[in-house]
């Protein structure tokens, strides 16, 4: 292992950007006073003139953005989730959304894993809102590597997007060049007994708990653990899903966001829209329970939140005891 | 008036959305009127367009039964002026690359824009009575849409109008049109394009925050191929602007951003024009042309009266509105 294990999903945009300037002339990069931090100070190096410096303003940002995207650019509007999300929201909608404009944005530092920075700072209800809006698409990479291929599809892709990124360093889990569909999922671990449905930060700790659960460790029964990696949020794999579902008959989902709204609802729904007769599947949906973050340390505040590997285990467990208890009940 | 309104509402219901492109195109020109293709018109002319255009408001706000007169009708002059002097466009080819870019940042105003685009000839005049109906691509307040790209959309969406020849964006919430004209200039400075982005906006528009926001970014980049129209009528939907949140000095704000600002009279054709032709020549930064407008100008009984700001004429007002507009200055404009 020469290679270095660990990564970023802002560092995999970052480069990514670079790659997508030497690309395409088209593509404009725009931050509101959050250069270094959003990993954007590498295109401003070697695309000066098309680097927009916006100083702190979000809703001109996406604005301008919008207006850019009318005359044939890609604009890439970065800024801290919180901030271009919730600031914004009203050009997104409007301006983006509504013209199905050609506008990418970047939102950094998600999640509860932003850590010492605080609650302020830790978007934690972004995915909720981005994917109700209509037209957009929502991706939350789960390691640098897909963060970087995630960034080469929205761009290519053509209508409002929003990327996902953090702080966060995860284990590298995806082969460079690796194929990504933009609303195509990743089995990351096959298994028969549950499914784990989970995006960003959240797969490498899923496929960890998979892992420790498939060896039987410590004397229990092993549980096969089939691991998803749900990096498009909208439009949701729900092919993947079922499929998965269909075998399996029970569902964790687990994400850095609040349970309202985000990954764990949008599947839910999407059983309930399409596919009810998967509904008596025994399901439990892991997450951040209508409360805000606080400061600390990234691994301490999962720990604390229960979305850590540990709270996994717990659950998977406990959803699968639950299954086998209904089947027998059958 | 009751013959030409059955008329309008006959022609409404054969011609409403979903027009074909080769509809659209046939559409366009067979309504581009001779008198349009000769650039220059003269400012009684133009002045007799904006009046035409005051026609056309009315009828299309009876017609709709909701939407906004106030505004429209103190911007008719504007428009014309604009459309039928300085800007450099063509309306048998609505997304010909060397055109001026207006965007509408007021978007409450869209029946001034709907009708002057239709007196341009960028769609038949018919079709403004189809106004905020189920499937007109007349919008109550302008949609645009980017990119009519939706495979990526489930079968099922459901259809959408397309888009109005000669409209540039989305427009509704205020205080979002100018940075979105910010964005073009941005992108045709870019590409090194010397075209024009004309913005207009709403003085009560003013008081949202997002125009701040653009006031700064666009003074800063220096952006002189940037001239935004600000329809000063003094009125918002909840009463005088100098009473709600007080604008003024609007001048003096501008001057400390660092714009080149502008004060003019918003109905006189040919300050309008010199005015436009002026702020092209600046070349330091954006320049600003705050028009005083008088609100519901040429229909006597809603000038100056914020309770006009957002609702339409009844049958019997808009016969007086008609009236008023007919009877101007003694001439008849349009029979």
């Amino acid at each position: 292992m020469t290679e270095q294990k660990f990564g970023t999903t802002r560092d995999g945009f970052g480069k990514a950007l670079v790659e997508l300037g030497q690309e395409n002339v088209q593509v404009v990069v725009l931050c509101a006073d959050l250069t270094e931090s959003m990993r954007t100070h590498w295109f401003k190096a070697e695309f000066p003139e098309r680097f927009l410096e916006m100083g702190v303003q979000e809703e001109n940002m996406v604005g301008v953005a919008t207006g850019l995207s009318l005359e044939k650019k890609i604009p890439f509007a970065c800024s801290y989730s919180v901030f271009i999300v919730n600031n914004a929201l009203g050009p997104t909608r409007a301006s983006v959304c509504y013209s199905n404009a050609n506008v990418k944005l970047i939102g950094g530092h998600a999640g509860i894993t932003t850590g010492e920075d605080g609650a302020t700072h830790q978007a934690l209800e972004d995915i909720a809102t981005m994917r109700v809006l209509p037209n957009m698409t929502v991706i939350v990479p789960a390691d640098e590597e897909e963060s970087r291929q995630a960034t080469h599809a929205i761009a290519k892709h053509v209508g409002p997007c929003y990327l996902r990124i953090g702080k966060f360093k995860t284990p590298r889990l995806t082969k460079i060049n690796e194929p990504f569909k933009i609303g195509k999922a990743r089995i990351m671990n096959e298994g028969s007994d549950i499914t784990v449905v989970a995006c960003g930060n959240m797969v490498s700790i899923a496929i960890a708990a998979a892992q420790k659960l498939c060896s039987g460790l410590g004397g229990e029964k092993s549980i096969c653990v089939e691991v998803i990696n749900m990096h498009t949020i909208k439009p949701l794999d729900t092919q993947t899903l079922f499929k998965s579902l269909k075998k399996t008959r029970a569902l964790i989902t687990i994400e850095e966001h609040q349970i309202a709204g985000g990954l764990g609802s949008a599947i839910l729904e999407a059983v309930a829209t399409y596919d009810p007769t998967l509904l008596s599947v025994p399901a439990v949906t892991m997450g951040v329970p209508d409360t805000f973050g606080q400061s600390g340390d990234g691994n301490e505040l999962l720990k604390h939140y229960h979305l850590d590997q540990k709270s996994l285990e717990i659950q998977i467990k406990k959803v699968v005891s639950l299954q086998r208890e209904l089947k027998r009940q059958v | 008036m009751k013959k030409m309104l059955a008329q309008a509402l006959t022609g409404s219901s054969k011609k409403t959305s979903h027009t074909s492109r080769e509809e659209r195109e046939f559409g366009n020109k067979v309504h581009v009127h001779k008198k349009h293709l000769d650039k220059k018109h003269s400012n009684e002319e133009i002045k007799a367009l904006a009046t035409l255009i005051r026609k056309e408001i009315i009828l299309m706000l009876l017609e709709a039964e909701s939407g906004h007169s106030a505004g429209p009708l103190g911007m008719a002059d504007v428009f014309a002026a604009l459309y039928f002097s300085v800007l450099k466009h063509n309306p048998l080819k609505p997304n010909w690359e060397e055109r001026d870019r207006v965007i509408l940042s007021n978007g409450h105003i869209c029946p001034v824009l709907y009708a002057t685009l239709a007196e341009c000839g960028y769609f038949s005049k018919t079709e403004l009575r189809t106004l905020r109906k189920l499937g007109s691509r007349l919008q109550g307040h302008p949609h645009f849409q980017a990119t009519n790209d939706y495979k990526n959309q489930k079968k099922h969406a459901i259809k959408h109008p397309s888009n109005i020849p000669g409209l540039e964006n989305t427009s509704g919430p205020l205080g979002q049109g100018l940075s979105q004209a910010i964005g073009i200039a941005t992108a045709l400075k870019m590409n090194q394009k010397p075209n024009y982005v004309y913005c207009f906006m709403s003085d009560g528009e003013l008081q949202e925050g997002q125009n701040w926001e653009a006031f700064l970014y666009a003074a800063n980049k220096r952006l002189n191929n940037l001239t935004i129209l600000i329809d000063r009528n003094g009125i918002q939907i909840d009463g005088y602007t100098e009473q709600i949140l007080p604008l003024e000095s609007i001048i003096d704000k501008f001057k400390s951003f660092n714009w080149n600002v502008y004060s003019i009279n918003g109905h006189r054709i040919e300050t309008i024009i010199d005015t436009l032709e002026l702020s092209k020549k600046h070349r330091l930064g954006p320049s600003v042309i705050i028009c005083q407008t008088t609100p519901g100008k040429d229909v006597d009984f809603m000038e100056n009266l914020p309770e006009w700001h957002g609702k339409p004429p009844d049958k019997k007002q808009a016969k007086d509105a008609l009236d008023d507009l007919r009877s101007l200055k003694g001439r008849i404009w349009w029979e």
